[in-house]
């Protein structure tokens, strides 16, 4: 156990008990939502993890970095823009993958690009999008944070 | 409507699980030819699967209780009439409350911007709902630390303000030349 993990735990459980204090009804929903949840993202946590240990177990580090690591160049940046763009998973999953990913040599810029895409753009939501927001907001926003994020990754690079 | 997306749900969870299915058989087959990985992929996967299992069910109970204590009704109250700087943070911070994923917060900021909200708060508060939610940020100072965290959210917070104004003034700028073609 270590300090973040008691802290998140923590914070929860003071949520938890001001909320009950608040309004037990309604505590008692979000509770029946939570568990809903959990068992909805397990499948797809245990998979991801799965993959993790696949990751470090059949591809050397070597190849990680030389795809996504330091000396991969800007074309390495734009894979994994790209790769984050395309993907569909939930975003509290990849900071796990991120994380091997960053242990077994990519580099910060591309970690930081893969995260940032993944969760602002969504090609598999972006008809749905469109429908709603019209095209030219939505065609827009994805589009812009295809460059911001590539920015955030490269200054998270120099300055980390 | 509510049948629907019940419907939707499970057929989501059917493809969850094949996704797993076929990621454990994949796994298996690999394990069985090359057994002297074994045990380094095991020992990673368990190493990850402990500190995701001791946060996951904190995270969950937290998005719980934003989603049922913080109302979409309430996020459109506050931005519909908020404006200037306040607003645009305030609509950052209004993004990084609810949870759920990125599509449910379409129909919201479809309300926003027929309410007459500025362009840029609602792409300042669409982007924040992607990227900086809160119980979100918990999983990844668990796993990236709180250099990383930190670093990415203030980094994203300035990005996101500047890209609202830019979207907003390319939104307004093409609408005057549209009206001048319609004049002229």
């Amino acid at each position: 156990m270590n300090v973040t993990t008691v802290f998140i735990n923590a914070l929860a459980g003071v949520c938890l008990v001001f909320a009950l204090i608040k309004d037990p009804a309604k505590t008692k929903q979000a509770l029946k939502m939570a568990v809903i949840s959990f068992f909805r993202i397990f499948p797809t946590v245990l998979a991801i993890i799965i993959i993790i240990g696949l990751l470090s177990g059949f591809v050397p580090e070597s190849q990680i970095s030389k795809i996504v690591g330091e000396n991969a160049g800007f074309r390495g940046v734009l894979t994994v823009a790209l790769l984050g763009a395309v993907l569909h998973i939930p975003s509290l999953i990849s900071f796990p993958l991120a994380a091997s990913l960053l242990e077994k040599g990519a580099s910060i810029t591309s970690v930081a690009v893969f995260i940032t895409t993944l969760t602002m753009i969504g090609m598999v939501t972006l008809p749905l999008e469109i429908r709603i927001l019209g095209k030219k907001l939505a065609l827009l926003r994805n589009g812009l944070s295809f460059v911001i994020a590539i920015i955030i990754g490269l200054i998270m690079g120099a300055i980390l | 409507m509510k049948k629907m997306s019940k419907e939707k749900q499970k057929k989501g969870l059917v493809k969850d699980m094949l996704f797993l299915g076929i990621t454990l058989a994949v796994a298996v087959v690999l394990l069985l030819m090359f057994p002297e990985k074994k045990e380094l992929v095991v020992s990673s996967s368990k190493g990850f699967f402990m500190e995701m299992i001791l946060i996951l069910p904190a995270v969950m109970i937290l998005m719980g209780l934003f989603a049922v204590f913080v109302p979409n009704d309430v996020i459109v109250k506050y931005l519909g009439r908020s404006s200037g700087i306040k607003g645009i943070f305030l609509a950052i911070l209004m993004g990084a409350f609810p949870t759920g994923p990125l599509y449910v917060a379409f129909p919201i900021a479809a309300t926003l911007l027929k309410k007459g909200a500025r362009i840029s708060n609602i792409i300042a508060f669409l982007s924040a709902w992607a990227c900086i939610k809160i119980p979100q940020e918990l999983v990844e100072l668990q796993f990236l630390g709180l250099k990383f965290m930190i670093t990415r959210v203030v980094l994203t917070v300035v990005f996101v303000i500047v890209m609202g104004i830019a979207i907003e003034q390319i939104v307004l700028w093409s609408e005057k030349t549209n009206k001048h073609e319609q004049t002229s």
